[in-house]
């Protein structure tokens, strides 16, 4: 726990609370205060502390891999080239064995899409209290750490895929086509307001379960960490120890079902009929 | 936990970072693992000649070492009936040389055997003259005797 004085509601309140910067009640710029001032500030405002954990880890992954690729040797690969190269060769497999079209974009896509969810799913592990209580010693009100439990984070990426399906559909099939495969299946012509709502709504479904599948996972996981750190210390490690182990299946394993899914979709934006 | 304008920067950061990694991670490594698969299969197929070459010159080795096999034992047969050629020449060479020392010897002898009769025909004349005288007691007069003597050399 942060503080004694604090009940253990307003600890949890606070800790999924993120940093959020916008237009406080008295005009001015600034960081939000608890919940109701961070509704307060509506669309028009960032969380600073999802923007910047997943910036650092996006470039992180981007600078290594990138250090890698300009160092590349062809002999005997040597240490963090080879899991590099693992790794590359890993998701180069899974975008062959899932993806039937030729598009160059779908493998860089998927490796971003894997790393960069796993490091921000893998921030989950730092234990719950350090981060905050650092960001509070800077006079920070707020620092959330993971921004997969932010849903700003996962909607975001989800609407990007969402955004290649759409723009894939229209440039595999062209505009008719995306439209006919809205609204002539399953039912035919006739049926085309019945299958413009099925259809939508197998349209919509994707970018949403895509995002909420990983924030319900990563939102959950964090919760379980932060009630294991409102036990007494003496019961917190045999119940967190276990968690973060498991967890660290979990990290991986959501990482990679959004990295499949997002490479299931553009195959079926891809595909003349599915 | 509401939504806000961190989606947009979200989504825009998303694609950055796959424009960044399309463009400088995935292009190199990839570029880099077919050089490799290349480089790999190029030392593959150098191996594979290299065996065929290995084979080749091992035939050829053992084809060289029976000719050169073939030709020693052709020029030890040569040498050898070189040499009993040789033989047989010095032989015949020999037996010519024989003979001609023989003869010359011979003939040697022949004069030589010669030269002593006569020394010795002189000799016993003069013994035979002196014989003579001392038997005669005077003195003879071997002019006028001479033709009595040579008859006698004669007939020694």
């Amino acid at each position: 726990m942060s503080s004694e004085t604090i009940t253990s509601s307003e600890y949890i309140k606070h800790h999924l609370q993120n940093l959020t910067l916008g237009k406080l009640p008295d005009g001015t710029l600034g960081f939000a205060h608890g919940a109701e001032q961070a509704k307060a500030m509506g669309f028009w405002s960032v969380n600073v502390d999802t923007l910047f954990v997943s910036f650092v880890l996006g470039a992180l992954f981007l600078w290594m891999f990138n250090r890698v690729g300009r160092k590349m040797s062809t002999g005997v690969p040597s240490g963090l080239q080879n899991a590099v190269e693992w790794a590359v060769e890993f998701i180069d497999e899974s975008v062959r064995g899932s993806f039937t079209a030729k598009n160059n974009m779908v493998a860089p896509l998927a490796l971003t899409v894997f790393f960069w969810v796993f490091m921000m799913n893998l921030m989950d592990l730092v234990p719950v209290d350090y981060v905050p209580q650092l960001a509070h010693f800077l006079g920070l009100p707020h620092f959330k750490l993971v921004p997969s439990t932010d849903p700003n984070a996962t909607f975001g990426m989800a609407i990007g895929v969402f955004l290649l399906v759409i723009f894939y559909s229209i440039k595999m099939k062209g505009f008719g086509g995306f439209v006919a495969e809205l609204t002539l299946q399953p039912f035919g012509k006739w049926g085309a307001p019945v299958n413009l709502l099925l259809e939508g709504v197998n349209l919509i479904a994707k970018p949403i379960s895509l995002a909420l599948r990983l924030f319900g996972n990563m939102y959950a996981g964090e919760m379980i960490f932060i009630l294991i750190a409102l036990l007494p210390f003496w019961a917190q490690w045999p119940l967190s120890l276990p968690w973060a182990i498991f967890h660290i299946l979990i990290v991986t394993l959501q990482a990679f079902i959004f990295m499949t899914l997002t490479i299931v979709y553009l195959d079926m934006a891809h595909q003349e009929h599915h | 936990m509401n939504i806000n304008a961190t989606l947009l920067g979200q989504t825009i950061m998303f694609a950055m970072f796959v424009w960044f990694c399309m463009k400088f991670v995935w292009t190199p490594i990839i570029a880099g693992l077919e050089q490799r698969k290349k480089h790999i299969a190029d030392g593959l197929a150098e191996a594979e000649r290299g065996k065929l070459d290995l084979e080749l010159a091992g035939k050829k080795a053992a084809e060289i070492l029976r000719e050169a096999k073939d030709k020693a034992g052709a020029t030890i047969a040569g040498g050898e009936s070189r040499a009993n050629q040789l033989i047989e020449e010095a032989k015949v060479q020999a037996n010519l040389e024989r003979e001609r020392i023989l003869s010359g010897a011979k003939a040697e002898v022949e004069q030589e055997v010669f030269r002593a009769k006569e020394q010795l025909r002189t000799q016993v004349t003069e013994i035979a003259l002196a014989g003579a005288a001392k038997i005669l007691g005077r003195e003879i007069d071997a002019k006028a005797h001479s033709d009595l003597l040579d008859k006698l050399v004669t007939e020694i």
